[in-house]
C-alpha cells in the first residue's frame, strides 16, 4: 500500500466504516421499476428485499410480508445498480500522484499474469462518491485510465481486470481474473500496431500449445512473448475463452483483424473496448456476437487517425445491428469520472439508441459480459439486492438516487464530497474555523 | 477601443501599437493589424415564436418570441407579431437561450486528431512565455469547432496551457468555420491572458531543476514579472504624456512580455488565472493588491466554494467544472456542488470546458451543478442556472455588451433547442451566430466540414 493510502488510513476507515449497515428486509413500494430484464416495467410496482437478496419484483399487488421496512418510491424510478465496464476504482487515488497508483506494471514481458485485484484499496473514497450516484458494481482494469488508446503500457497485454462491488468492507472483490486487457495502440512493443498483433497472436498459440510441444522453428518460438508462468497460465485460458480478452480498437479495420483471430483460435472471447468506429463494422460484431464496450461521447478524431469516424452516433448504431453495447465514460480519470456512465447513456439515447438499449449498456449488458449476470444486472427475483431508487429517470442529468442499496444493504448517501460541501454550505456559519465544523 | 484610440491621437504609431497590441480597426476604416476580420454570415429576419426562453440574465419566458434581424435580436416578448417576409420558425415545446460560451477551449492550439504536430497550447520554453498568443496557435480547420457549433456553442475562448506562470494571451472567437483565425475573432473582445497557478508550472520546471520549484516559486514569478511590467508602464505613460504635450521623447523599447502585462495594467486584457486551491486564489488576489491589476476570473477553480465570499468581495469570477475532481491533488476537494454555492454566495459562477469533448455538453454540465445544489437546499432556478454558460461568461470575457443574454441590440447569438436544454436528451437544434442560421440539426446542407475531414472517415456525421 502506498505512503499516502497508509496516513490517510484512519480518516478513510471511519469514512468507508459508514457503509457497515446490515442487509435487512426491505419493500420498496409504489415506484415505476425498471427491471432491466427483457424490457419488463412495473408501474407503480413492488421489489421486496430480503437479506442481501432480491425476493420479489412485480407490480402493486406483489405481497408486503409482515415486518418488512416499507420504502414509498412513489414517483421514483428502481432499477438495478449501475455497473461500470472500465474504471480504475480502487487503483488510482490521484492520477498525477504515483504513489497513489497501483494500475499498471513496468515490465516488459510479464504482464497478462499482473492481476489487480492484489492491489485495490478498499478504503477509497472514491468507492462512496461513486455509489452515491447509483454505480454499485464496477470492472477494475489494469491500465493508466487515459483515453483507452492512451494506455502507455510497456506490453501486449496490461494484465487481469476484476469486478468489485461498491458497497464497502475489505471484500470488495466479486469475479477476479474477469478478463485479460490489451491496448494494442500504444503498447510499446515491437514500434507499430503491426508488431502487437502478430506478437498478440504469437503469445495466444504459445499459451495454446500443450506444454513441451513447442518445436524449434516455431512462428513464436524465441519470442518469449510471455515469460512469466502466471502469463501462461492466464493465456491459456484466454485461448480456450475461460477468461475473456479486453482488447482496445478504435479503427474498423482493426477491429476485423480481431474478429479474424478467431479463426486461429475458435475458442477465445473477446470484448472490444472503444470500438469509436465499430458501427462500421456493427453488422460483423453482431454476426460475430462480439460485444462492445463504448464510450459514446468520444466522438472528435483520435491519435494516430485510428478512430476518425468517432461519433455520437456509434451507439444507435451498434444497437441497431444487434451488438451487445456497454457504455462508460471515456474521458480520463476513470477512476473518479465512474460515476458519470449514466450521463453518456443519456447522450446516447439523444443520437439514435433506445432508452431501453442505454439503460441495459449500464446494467445488464455489463453483467452479462463480465460474466456475473447470475447475480447482478436486473431485479430479478434471487439476484443480489443491488437496487437503486431515483427521483427521477436514472438517465437524466438533473436526477439522482434517494436509496442504494448494495447486497440488501442500504448505503449512506453521504461521501468525503458531500462533508466537504456541508462544511462550506454556510459560509456565514464561521464563529469558529471551518475544521471544527464536521 | 474607439474612446481610447481617441485618447492616444498624436502617438507614433510604435506607441499606439504598444498600447493597443489589439487594436481593432483605425478610424479610416482599414483593418488594424491583427484585429477581426470576422463578418456575420448571411441571414434572414427570422421570428422563433411560441417558444420557452431562458434570456441569459434569469429570466424565463413562457410561450415568447425572439425576433432576430440584421444579426442582433430586434425584439423578444410574450406576442410578437412577424412583419412580412420574416422567416417564422414554430418553438412549440421548445426552448431559446442565448449561445452557449465556453471561456475555457483548447480547440485549434490542441485540435484534433491528438497528433505530435497539434501540439501548439503551450510554450513550455520558460515559466513567463507571456509574450506568445493562442490566436497564433490556432488551427481553424480543427474538427472541434464543428462539433461544439452542433452542440450550440457560439462563442469560445482559446487560451493557452497552463505549464508556464504566465502562458500568453488568449483569443475570442465567434464558433464560425473560417480560414484563418482573424475571420473568427470576436470583433471588439478584449484578449486574455492565461496564468497558471499550483501544480503546473512547479512541475513542469520544478522536474528540471529550475524556477518555480515550488508555489513560493510560483508567487515570486509572478510578483518579479509584475514589478517589471509596472515600471514598464511608467516608462511608456511618461511617453504618451511627453507626447501629448508636445515635447520630444523617445519611446521605449518594445518588450512583448511586458505588452501584455501592460496591456492588464491598462484594464485592456484581461486575467484568466488557472487556480484551484482556495488558499492559492487568496494568495493571487494579494499580488493583484499589491501591483494593482483587475483579476477577471479563476479558472478549475475547484475551491472557490470554499471562499466564494472573498471572490464576490472582490468582483472575480470562478470558471469551474460541473464535477471533475481527485486527478490532481490541488483538484482533491472538487464537489458536484461548487458552481451552485459560488452562486448562491452572490459571486459569478461560470461554467467552463477545458475540454475537447465536454465543450458539447456544458448545458448537461450546468444542470449537474443545478440539481446537486438544489438537492442539498439551495433554490436556484433554470434560468439562473443558464447565466453560468452565457452572461457570467460573457462578463469573464468582457463581452457582456455584446453577447450572453438575450435583450434587444445585443448580437443574435441564439440556440433553439429541441425541448429543456436541462434535459440530456435535448439537442441544439438550430444555431444562429449573429442572426445566421449556421446549424440546423436537420438539414445536412448546413453542417460545416473542417479541411481535414473532407473525404476522410467520418466526414459525414455532425455529432
Amino acid at each position: 500500500m502506498s505512503n499516502l493510502a497508509k496516513y490517510l488510513m484512519p480518516f478513510l476507515f471511519a469514512a468507508s466504516a459508514l457503509s457497515l449497515a446490515h442487509a435487512e428486509n426491505v419493500a420498496i413500494v409504489g415506484g415505476d421499476v425498471y427491471t432491466a430484464h427483457d424490457g419488463v416495467v412495473y408501474e407503480a410496482g413492488v421489489v421486496i428485499i430480503s437479506d442481501d437478496k432480491i425476493a420479489a419484483v412485480g407490480g402493486a399487488d406483489t405481497p408486503v410480508p409482515d415486518g418488512y421496512r416499507v420504502i414509498d418510491a412513489t414517483g421514483k424510478w428502481v432499477t438495478p445498480g449501475m455497473m461500470n465496464a472500465y474504471t480504475l476504482i480502487g487503483l488510482s487515488e490521484v492520477s498525477l500522484e504515483p504513489s497513489t497508483l497501483n494500475h499498471s506494471i513496468s515490465e516488459t514481458f510479464y504482464s497478462a499474469g499482473f492481476d489487480v485485484s492484489y492491489g485495490l484499496n478498499p478504503d477509497t473514497p472514491i468507492i462512496p462518491i461513486t455509489r452515491i450516484e447509483g454505480v454499485t458494481r464496477a470492472v477494475v482494469v489494469p491500465g493508466f485510465g487515459v483515453p483507452f488508446d492512451q494506455n502507455p503500457n510497456k506490453s501486449v497485454f496490461a494484465g487481469q481486470a476484476a469486478v468489485i462491488h461498491l458497497g464497502g468492507g475489505y471484500d470488495l472483490v466479486v469475479k477476479s481474473q474477469a478478463a485479460v486487457v490489451s491496448y494494442p495502440a500504444n503498447a510499446k512493443v515491437g514500434g507499430t500496431r503491426t508488431a502487437v498483433l502478430d506478437y498478440l497472436k504469437g503469445a495466444l498459440s504459445e499459451a495454446a500449445q500443450p506444454k513441451g510441444k513447442k518445436k524449434k522453428g516455431d512462428s513464436n518460438n524465441g519470442r518469449r512473448f510471455a515469460k512469466a508462468p502466471e502469463d501462461k497460465a492466464i493465456l491459456a485460458r484466454v485461448v480456450t475463452g475461460e477468461v475473456p480478452l479486453y482488447i482496445n480498437e478504435n479503427k474498423a479495420s482493426n477491429i476485423l483483424q480481431l474478429l479474424a483471430l478467431r479463426d486461429e483460435f475458435p475458442g477465445i472471447r473477446l470484448i472490444i473496448l472503444g470500438a469509436a468506429e465499430g458501427w462500421i463494422v456493427a453488422d460483423e460484431l453482431a454476426a460475430a456476437n462480439v460485444p462492445v464496450v463504448i464510450a459514446p461521447t468520444n466522438n472528435l478524431p483520435g491519435r494516430g487517425f485510428d478512430s476518425l469516424g468517432a461519433t455520437l452516433y456509434n451507439a444507435g448504431r451498434l444497437e441497431a445491428a444487434g451488438v451487445t453495447v456497454a457504455i462508460v465514460n471515456g474521458g480520463f480519470s476513470p477512476a473518479h469520472n465512474a460515476r458519470l456512465l449514466n450521463q453518456d447513456a443519456g447522450n446516447a439515447v439523444a443520437h439514435g439508441m433506445s432508452w431501453n438499449g442505454a439503460f441495459e449498456a449500464i446494467t445488464i449488458n455489463p453483467a452479462k459480459i463480465f460474466g456475473i449476470d447470475e447475480d447482478f444486472g436486473s431485479l430479478e427475483a434471487g439476484k443480489d439486492a443491488d437496487v437503486v431508487v431515483w427521483d427521477g429517470d436514472p438517465l437524466e442529468v438533473m436526477s439522482s438516487p434517494d436509496h442504494v442499496f448494495i447486497m440488501g444493504k442500504e448505503v449512506p448517501l453521504v461521501s468525503r464530497q458531500t462533508r466537504l460541501r456541508d462544511r462550506y454550505m454556510d459560509l456565514d456559519d464561521n464563529e469558529m474555523p471551518f475544521a471544527y465544523k464536521k | 477601443m474607439k474612446p481610447l484610440t481617441g485618447l492616444l491621437l498624436g502617438a507614433s504609431l510604435a506607441a499606439l501599437s504598444a498600447a493597443l497590441p489589439i487594436a481593432h480597426g483605425a478610424e479610416d476604416g482599414a483593418r488594424a493589424p491583427h484585429a477581426s476580420s470576422y463578418r456575420p454570415m448571411a441571414s434572414a429576419p427570422t421570428m422563433i415564436i411560441n417558444v420557452n426562453i431562458y434570456d441569459g440574465r434569469g429570466g424565463l419566458i413562457e410561450n415568447g418570441s425572439v425576433l432576430m434581424k440584421d444579426g442582433d435580436i430586434a425584439a423578444i416578448g410574450a406576442n410578437l407579431e412577424a412583419e412580412e417576409g420574416t422567416v417564422v420558425i414554430d418553438g412549440q415545446g421548445k426552448w431559446v437561450t442565448p449561445g452557449i460560451i465556453d471561456v475555457h477551449s483548447h480547440y485549434g492550439v490542441y485540435a484534433s486528431p491528438g497528433m505530435n504536430a497539434h501540439s501548439d497550447g503551450n510554450e513550455v520554453t520558460g515559466p513567463n512565455t507571456a509574450e506568445v498568443w493562442a490566436e497564433h496557435g490556432v488551427w481553424p480547420q480543427d474538427p472541434g469547432f464543428a462539433r461544439a457549433q452542433a452542440s450550440g456553442v457560439t462563442t469560445l475562448q482559446i487560451l493557452p496551457g497552463s505549464a508556464n506562470l504566465i502562458g500568453g494571451r488568449g483569443v475570442t472567437l465567434k464558433n464560425v468555420p473560417a480560414r484563418t483565425v482573424q475571420a473568427m475573432k470576436f470583433p471588439g473582445a478584449k484578449q486574455g491572458v492565461k496564468f497558471a497557478c499550483g501544480e503546473n508550472p512547479k512541475r513542469v520546471y520544478g522536474q528540471k531543476g529550475e524556477s518555480p520549484f515550488t508555489r513560493m516559486g510560483n508567487v515570486a514569478g509572478y510578483r518579479a514579472a509584475w514589478a517589471k511590467a509596472v515600471e514598464y508602464k511608467r516608462s511608456w505613460d511618461d511617453y504618451n504624456e511627453k507626447v501629448a504635450a508636445g515635447e520630444d521623447a523617445d519611446p521605449p523599447t518594445r518588450d512583448l512580455q511586458m505588452d501584455t502585462l501592460m496591456g492588464v495594467l491598462n484594464g485592456e486584457i484581461l486575467i484568466q488565472h488557472h487556480c484551484y486551491r482556495a488558499d492559492d486564489m487568496a494568495n493571487i488576489i494579494e499580488v493583484s493588491k499589491e501591483f494593482g491589476f483587475k483579476i477577471t476570473a479563476f479558472h478549475h477553480a475547484v475551491e472557490s466554494y470554499k471562499i466564494a465570499d472573498i471572490l464576490a468581495e472582490n468582483d472575480i469570477c470562478s470558471a469551474m467544472w460541473a464535477d471533475w475532481w481527485g486527478f490532481k491533488m490541488e483538484a482533491y476537494d472538487g464537489i458536484r456542488e461548487n458552481a451552485a454555492l459560488v452562486h448562491n454566495a452572490g459571486a459569478c459562477a461560470v461554467i467552463h470546458s477545458d475540454s475537447g469533448t465536454g465543450i458539447q455538453r456544458l448545458n448537461q454540465e450546468a444542470a449537474k451543478t443545478l440539481a446537486d445544489g438544489n438537492k442539498a437546499g439551495l433554490d436556484i432556478s433554470k434560468a439562473e442556472a443558464w447565466g453560468w454558460i452565457s452572461y457570467n461568461a460573457a462578463r469573464t470575457l468582457g463581452v457582456e455588451d455584446q453577447t450572453g443574454s438575450l435583450e434587444v441590440g445585443k448580437d443574435a447569438d441564439v440556440v433553439l433547442w429541441s425541448g429543456d436544454p436541462f434535459s440530456v436528451y435535448t439537442r441544439a437544434e438550430k444555431v444562429f451566430i449573429d442572426g445566421a442560421l449556421v446549424y440546423d440539426m436537420n438539414d445536412q446542407a448546413t453542417h460545416a466540414v473542417s479541411d481535414f475531414r473532407l473525404g476522410l472517415t467520418g466526414e459525414g456525421d455532425d455529432r
